[in-house]
């Protein structure tokens, strides 16, 4: 069975380990995530898990959304996500699974969520080129620099790193260690940082390179 | 929030003294060295306290041999053993920064007496 879980956010903060080794630690509010609907080969192309997390009020919900709910009598949820997986006949429709069905101390994850806004963002910010010196009379600080060539090719080579829209993209970090679960809170320690705000939604996967 | 406060709440230590500074204290440590372990004291003055919650440090200072030795330590670290606090400092200053280009008896810090 593959492993993953849904979860938010909550911050980081550190862990002591017995040698007194202070760890940099993310903690998640994961799961309970409820299975929806099961994507098969046969009907739909591929195999996938859609699950849901966090209850949400029956009146927020729409009709149609409300109706599959129904079908498959789950309480209403806020978040669905399909997961892709191999075997869809591990998993059960309505069956619900907590942090410690899926994980435990020592394994090795792949976290993805959505990096914070940036906003318009410069190219020393969004690509890391090197500024101008600031003092002895330069003029040049942040700006991009060159185009490119003149005549020849007399246009901008698609891909030039220029300044635009930062953050907000789905990022996945990999090969991050479960530092510890709390089975009672529905808690997760996550060594290292995180994509996202504070809040954010976090998929957790087992990694892929382990 | 709170569910970061109570995993601090774990591991803060409350074995130990509450230090403040100007302090002279003799600080226990833990070292390991192969397989077996063993204690080494360091004494010193608090000279710095930095943070809040579980990332909290405190940094004592000594003169040794005429060398300062500075060791920064995080308050509830498992590698402490015991805090032991000689004496109380009175000082008017939350770093003591100044002590590191006093040297002697320059470098001395007033008593602070504790009336009951």
């Amino acid at each position: 069975m593959k492993r993953f879980i849904l979860g938010k956010k909550l911050g980081m903060t550190q862990v002591f380990t017995e040698e007194g080794l202070a760890i940099p630690v993310t903690a998640v509010l994961a799961g309970p995530v409820t299975v929806v609907q099961l994507k098969t080969m046969e009907q739909d192309g591929y195999c996938a898990v859609k699950v849901g997390y966090t209850d949400m009020k029956e009146n927020q919900t729409n009709k149609p959304m409300k109706g599959m709910f129904e079908k498959v009598s789950v309480a209403p949820k806020k978040f669905l996500r399909e997961i892709r997986v191999e075997n869809v006949s591990e998993y059960e429709v309505g069956k619900e699974y907590n942090v410690a069905d899926m994980f435990e101390e020592g394994n090795k994850i792949d976290v993805t969520g959505t990096s914070k806004g940036k906003g318009f963002a410069g190219t020393v910010k969004r690509h890391g080129i090197a500024t101008g010196r600031n003092t002895h009379g330069s003029h040049f600080h942040r700006a991009p620099g060159s185009m490119g060539m003149a005549s020849s090719p007399s246009r901008v080579f698609k891909g030039k790193r220029l300044p635009g829209h930062m953050g907000t993209e789905r990022v996945t970090v990999q090969n991050l260690e479960v530092v510890k679960v709390y089975s009672d809170k529905n808690l997760l320690l996550i060594k290292g940082a995180i994509p996202g705000p504070k809040g954010g939604l976090l998929i957790i996967n087992e990694a892929v390179k382990a | 929030m709170d569910i970061l406060k109570t995993i601090e709440q774990e591991q803060i230590r409350t074995d130990l003294p509450k230090l403040e500074i100007g302090d002279f204290v003799k600080v226990s440590l833990k070292v390991k060295e192969g397989t077996r372990e063993r204690l080494q004291v360091f004494e010193g003055t608090v000279i710095a306290m930095k943070g809040s919650g579980i990332t909290e440090t405190f940094t004592v200072r000594r003169v040794s041999y005429g060398v300062g030795v500075e060791k920064v330590l995080p308050v509830n670290s498992p590698k402490i053993a015991t805090i032991e606090v000689v004496r109380k400092g009175q000082v008017r200053r939350a770093k003591l920064y100044f002590l590191r280009k006093r040297v002697g008896k320059a470098a001395r810090i007033k008593e602070k007496i504790i009336s009951k």
